[in-house]
This record gives C-alpha cells, sequence and structure tokens, in this order.
C-alpha cells in the first residue's frame, strides 16, 4: 500500500526518475506491465458497474462514482508506462482539461446540456483522431517502419470515424447554440454528392489499407482521407434540422464511441476497446430508439437522409378552421379546479427556460387537491431525455415524469392536458392522416383529454412546417405568449382563484 | 484480458500470430459491445441524459492514448498532438464525470425539502 502511494507521489511530482525508482526491481518491466494490465481489468469492470447502476435512478450516482474511480486507476496505471519518458506536456494537459472540463460541467446552465454533450462528442473523436495521427506518424516517420495490416485497418478507421465526428459534433453544437441556422442547409444533389464523399473517404481507407505504408504517398492519402473525413462531417450534419436533433447526438455518440475501440486496436489496448464498445453499444441503442420514436428507418439514419422528408410539409388542410385563444384567467380557472392534469412539456418550455414555473403550477394544483403528471415523449427537447433532465433540475420528483407509453392510456381521464411548447409530438395527424409527412410517429395522445390547454408563442407551424389538427380541435384553447411570463401569469391566477 | 490472449497465445505458438491477436481483440469488443447493449436497454428513459454523458466521459478512456503519445518523446510533432489529445480528453473525463453527477443528484423520488 505504501508503495503504491509513493508511486502515486512520485507521478504527481511528475518524475519519472522517481517513478522509475519504484518499478526498478528485477522482472520490473513484468512486473509493470502486469500492474497495468490490472489496473485496465479493474477500470473495465467498474465501468460496467458504472452504467449498470445508471438501471436505476438510486443507485446511479454510487454507479458514477465507482466508474469514475475506474477512470482514475486507468490514468496511474498507464503513467507508469515505461514507454512515457516526460510528464511536462501530460501535466499540463491534465491540469488545463480537468480546469477546462471542471469549469464547464459547474457553470453550465442545465438548458445547455444537448450543446455540451454534442461539443463532448467531439473533443472524444478529437483526442482519438489526434492519438490515431500521433501513432501513424510515430511508426511511419520516426520508426521509418511499414505498418502492417491489421494495425492500419484500425488506425485508418480510427482516423476516419474520428475526423468525421469531429465536424460533424461542431455542427450539431453550432446549430443547437444557435451560431449557425437551426433550419436545414440543402442544395441540388446533396444526398447524391453526400454519398459520392463517403465513397471516396472509404476508397482511400482501401487504398491505405492495401499499399504497403513506405512510399510518400502514403502519408499524403493519409492526411488526404483526414480532411475528407472533415468534410463529410460538416456536409452530413448541415441538411439536418434542429427537431431532428436526437437522433443526430445519439449517432454521433456511437461514432466517437466507435473511434475510441478503433484506438483500442491500433494500440492493443483492451480498456479502450472495451470502454469504446461501451459508449458505442449506448449511442447505437440511443439512436434506434429515437428513430423509433420519430417513426424513421434505421436506415434513413445510418445515411443521413433525414430532414429530407420536411421538404413536403403541410398535408393536412386548416383552411376554414378556426383556434380558440383563451385568456389567463379562463386557462387558471380551468387548471385550477381540475382533478386531473397531464403536463406535455416540449423544446418551447427548454427554449423559454420556464421548467421552475412549470414545476410551481404544479406544486399550485396539487396543494388544491388536484394529480399533476408529466408525459415525456422520447424526442421531445433536443436529446434523449432531455425533458426529464429540466424538469429535475426544477425539483419535480421523477416518478412524476411518465414515460409515453405508460402515460398513453391515462389521457382520457385527464381534465386538462397542458401542452408547453410542444408540437409535433401531440399531432393526432401522426395517427388519423396517412398523407401527413409525420404519419406513424408515436405521439402523446393528449387529444384524448377532456379539455387541452396549448401554450403557444404564435401561430407559426413547428419546426417541421406541419400544420397540427390539436390547435384546431374545439376542446382546445390556446394561450400565446412566452411559455414563461404565461406561466408566471397562471401561477398568480390560479392562487387566487 | 490481455493475460487471458497471452496465455492462449503461448499454447498456439506454432500457429500464426498475425490474426490470433487481432481476433483476439475482436472478441473483447464484440462481447465488451454485447453487455453494453444488454445493460443499456435497461436503463430508463428518464435516465437516457446523464446516460450519454456517462458513457461519453467513460470513452474519455483514450485519454489513456493520449498520454502515451504525450510523453514518449518520439518527436515534437506527437508531443504536441499528444498534448492536445490529453487536454481534450480530460475535459471529457473530468466534465463528464462531474456533470453527470451534478445530473443525477437532480433526480428525486416524491418529497422534495
Amino acid at each position: 500500500m505504501n508503495v503504491a502511494l509513493e508511486l502515486v507521489q512520485a507521478l504527481v511530482a511528475a518524475d519519472p526518475a522517481a517513478v522509475d525508482a519504484h518499478l526498478a526491481a528485477p522482472a520490473a518491466d513484468g512486473l509493470r506491465q502486469l500492474f497495468i494490465e490490472a489496473a485496465y481489468l479493474t477500470a473495465s469492470v467498474l465501468f460496467i458497474f458504472g452504467l449498470r447502476g445508471l438501471t436505476t435512478p438510486d443507485k446511479a450516482r454510487r454507479g458514477m462514482q465507482l466508474a469514475a474511480v475506474g477512470m482514475l486507476v486507468a490514468v496511474i496505471g498507464t503513467l507508469i508506462d515505461q514507454r512515457i519518458i516526460d510528464y511536462t506536456w501530460i501535466m499540463v494537459g491534465l491540469v488545463l482539461g480537468s480546469g477546462i472540463g471542471a469549469a464547464i460541467s459547474i457553470w453550465m446552465p442545465m438548458t445547455a446540456v444537448p450543446q455540451r454533450t454534442a461539443i463532448s462528442h467531439a473533443f472524444g473523436a478529437l483526442a482519438a483522431t489526434l492519438v490515431g495521427i500521433a501513432h501513424y506518424d510515430q511508426i511511419t516517420r520516426v520508426q521509418g517502419e511499414v505498418i502492417d495490416q491489421v494495425t492500419m485497418a484500425a488506425l485508418g478507421f480510427e482516423v476516419m470515424f474520428g475526423s468525421l465526428t469531429i465536424t460533424g459534433s461542431l455542427m450539431a453544437f453550432g446549430k443547437l447554440q444557435e451560431l449557425l441556422p437551426g433550419a436545414p442547409i440543402t442544395y441540388k444533389f446533396q444526398n447524391a454528392s453526400n454519398i459520392g464523399l463517403f465513397v471516396v473517404a472509404v476508397l482511400l481507407f482501401v487504398w491505405l489499407v492495401v499499399t504497403p505504408s513506405d512510399t510518400a504517398m502514403h502519408a499524403v492519402v493519409f492526411y488526404l482521407m483526414v480532411l475528407v473525413g472533415l468534410a463529410v462531417g460538416v456536409l452530413i450534419v448541415i441538411p439536418i434540422g434542429g427537431a431532428d436533433m436526437p437522433v443526430v447526438i445519439s449517432l454521433l455518440n456511437s461514432y466517437a464511441g466507435l473511434a475510441s475501440s478503433a484506438t483500442g486496436f491500433a494500440l492493443g489496448n483492451n480498456v479502450l476497446i472495451i470502454a469504446g464498445a461501451l459508449d458505442g453499444a449506448s449511442g447505437f441503442l440511443l439512436s434506434i430508439l429515437m428513430s423509433k420514436a420519430m417513426n424513421r428507418s434505421f436506415a434513413n439514419v445510418l445515411f443521413g437522409a433525414f430532414g429530407g422528408t420536411t421538404a413536403t410539409a403541410a398535408a393536412t388542410s386548416t383552411e376554414g378552421l378556426t383556434v380558440r385563444s383563451v385568456s389567463v384567467e379562463d386557462a387558471a380557472t380551468q387548471l385550477a379546479y381540475a382533478r386531473n392534469v397531464i403536463i406535455v412539456p416540449g423544446y418551447g418550455m427548454a427554449v423559454a427556460q420556464a421548467q421552475h414555473q412549470v414545476r410551481e403550477l404544479a406544486d399550485l394544483i396539487e396543494s388544491r387537491g388536484g394529480e399533476v403528471k408529466f408525459a415525456i415523449h422520447p424526442v421531445a427537447g433536443r436529446m434523449p431525455g432531455h425533458m426529464n433532465v429540466l424538469l429535475a433540475e426544477a425539483d419535480v420528483a421523477y416518478d412524476k415524469l411518465v414515460d409515453m407509453d405508460e402515460i398513453n392510456g391515462e389521457f382520457p381521464r385527464a381534465d386538462v392536458a397542458l401542452v408547453i411548447g410542444a408540437n409535433d409530438v401531440v399531432n393526432p395527424a401522426a395517427r388519423n392522416d396517412p398523407a401527413s409527412p409525420i404519419y406513424g410517429m408515436p405521439i402523446l395522445n393528449a387529444d384524448q383529454a377532456q379539455s387541452v390547454i396549448v401554450l403557444k408563442r404564435s401561430m407559426n407551424p413547428g419546426f417541421a412546417g406541419i400544420e397540427n389538427a390539436l390547435f384546431y380541435d374545439p376542446k382546445c384553447s390556446l394561450l400565446f405568449g412566452d411559455a414563461k411570463s404565461s406561466l408566471t401569469k397562471l401561477v398568480a391566477e390560479v392562487k387566487t382563484a | 484480458m490481455n493475460s487471458l490472449a497471452n496465455g492462449l497465445l503461448l499454447a498456439e505458438e506454432a500457429t500464426s500470430h498475425a490474426l490470433t491477436v487481432p481476433f483476439l481483440r475482436f472478441y473483447v469488443f464484440v462481447l465488451a459491445g454485447f453487455v453494453g447493449y444488454q445493460i443499456i436497454t435497461k436503463v430508463p428513459a428518464l435516465l437516457h441524459t446523464p446516460l450519454m454523458s456517462a458513457t461519453n466521459a467513460i470513452s474519455g478512456i483514450s485519454l489513456v492514448g493520449s498520454l502515451v503519445a504525450a510523453g514518449s518523446q518520439h518527436s515534437t510533432y506527437s508531443t504536441w498532438l499528444g498534448f492536445i489529445a490529453v487536454t481534450a480528453a480530460t475535459i471529457n473525463v473530468v466534465g463528464g464525470f462531474m456533470i453527470t453527477d451534478r445530473m443525477l443528484k437532480m433526480f428525486k423520488r416524491h418529497e422534495r425539502k
């Protein structure tokens, strides 16, 4: 135990001589290797325990703390690797990265979680890509050796997936942070040229694997593949609109994991392979769940051809129909005397940052003897689970957050369904209008409630440009205005009701 | 895992190594992916956002590769690439675990304080 402690102290002091002194016993190399492998195995097991913790909300925190310990063990194990000669830049990078990472996670508002997730995929992919490039450079240029085909395949995979994930995630970040227009950017022959470019990247990859790496040409093609990968990342994400972000983020999550795994293949490091595979599997599964919740085929998602459907918008004709707007007073009365209320939050709630006001209103209704539940659609918001995190931040107990399949049967018994900044996820056209572009998408049956109140900024159709028949339903009334100020007024009114 | 791999390798010393090692790695990859898939299907939709930031923090394990690149002094070029990679991966690891914890702390059942 003491030896381990001194070793850690030596590591912290960034003194390679001291580290070596601790491991300079006979057969030090074997011992060292054993120590490193044991650290990696421990880390792998702890990662899996950590993820298993996430299956129950009560055990999740503890699980993730175990995973964090696993990470620490893996890092310490790596630091005694004999290939590491100098600790200067490692320490600078660790301190700098810790500072930035901690600052982001402490001061970032919860509404920015989707952006942070997107940019973290970019960081992860950047690390994998740079390690791949350094590895390639080390073998071919520094050591002047020929890379064997298996390693080259792993490196190629790592660098190609890494580079397209870097720029793809940056584009997603730009859209979510509203640095870039959220609407799809489209042009002629977009799909054809994207597929073409992807084919070019694959061809370069194949060439790199089959051609011996000892020519100058090989390095040129290698860096060309990186550039093509970067371009593919930009081009596949710009045609994707904000509402499709849950799928894109999940997919990029999966790609970042695969890039990490490929790094593990190239370096012959099992913990990298395992952690990358866990990340890849998670992202893959989430993309399937998200695309199911949007009624998109998985092939459609994989090839990035989404966003295309939005071009054929507006099927349901709403001409001649009128919407009924409601005053704050009337809406408040309805809510104050309701016994069963189901709140349907959407991206509009996140934009208005109205989650705290929503909770206040729910508390108020409950204190008057009503019951409030929240209906959560899988793709409400900009990433999987977005609404849950926002409402949890506002102190809504998680047993009140109910998944779509569970709550849909309860709508007919609800006196009021209060829709806050959600649109497509409550559009009955998905159920009964085969001509609608969202036909077949599973929705929340808010239209089956006794009455519906929709908080909405204006009558502009939602993101997808699809008219929503719910708004024209006789039992639906609309309360126009910013969700936050509408809710504040509603709270004040319900108090006096 | 690797020691098992080594053991198997020794037993097959005579046979071709060229494909055995990558194949063992592939076993690890497939099995880990399978374990991940099985566990993650059981994660409730409630925790999908923390799940994503958690897996992101975990895949920050590429830090391990970055450390070797940054510290092995093969060339200035690889040291620099390694340094940037260490920084980027550390942002993910530290930021990822911290934000996951911050989120998970918010999920409470019934009574609020």
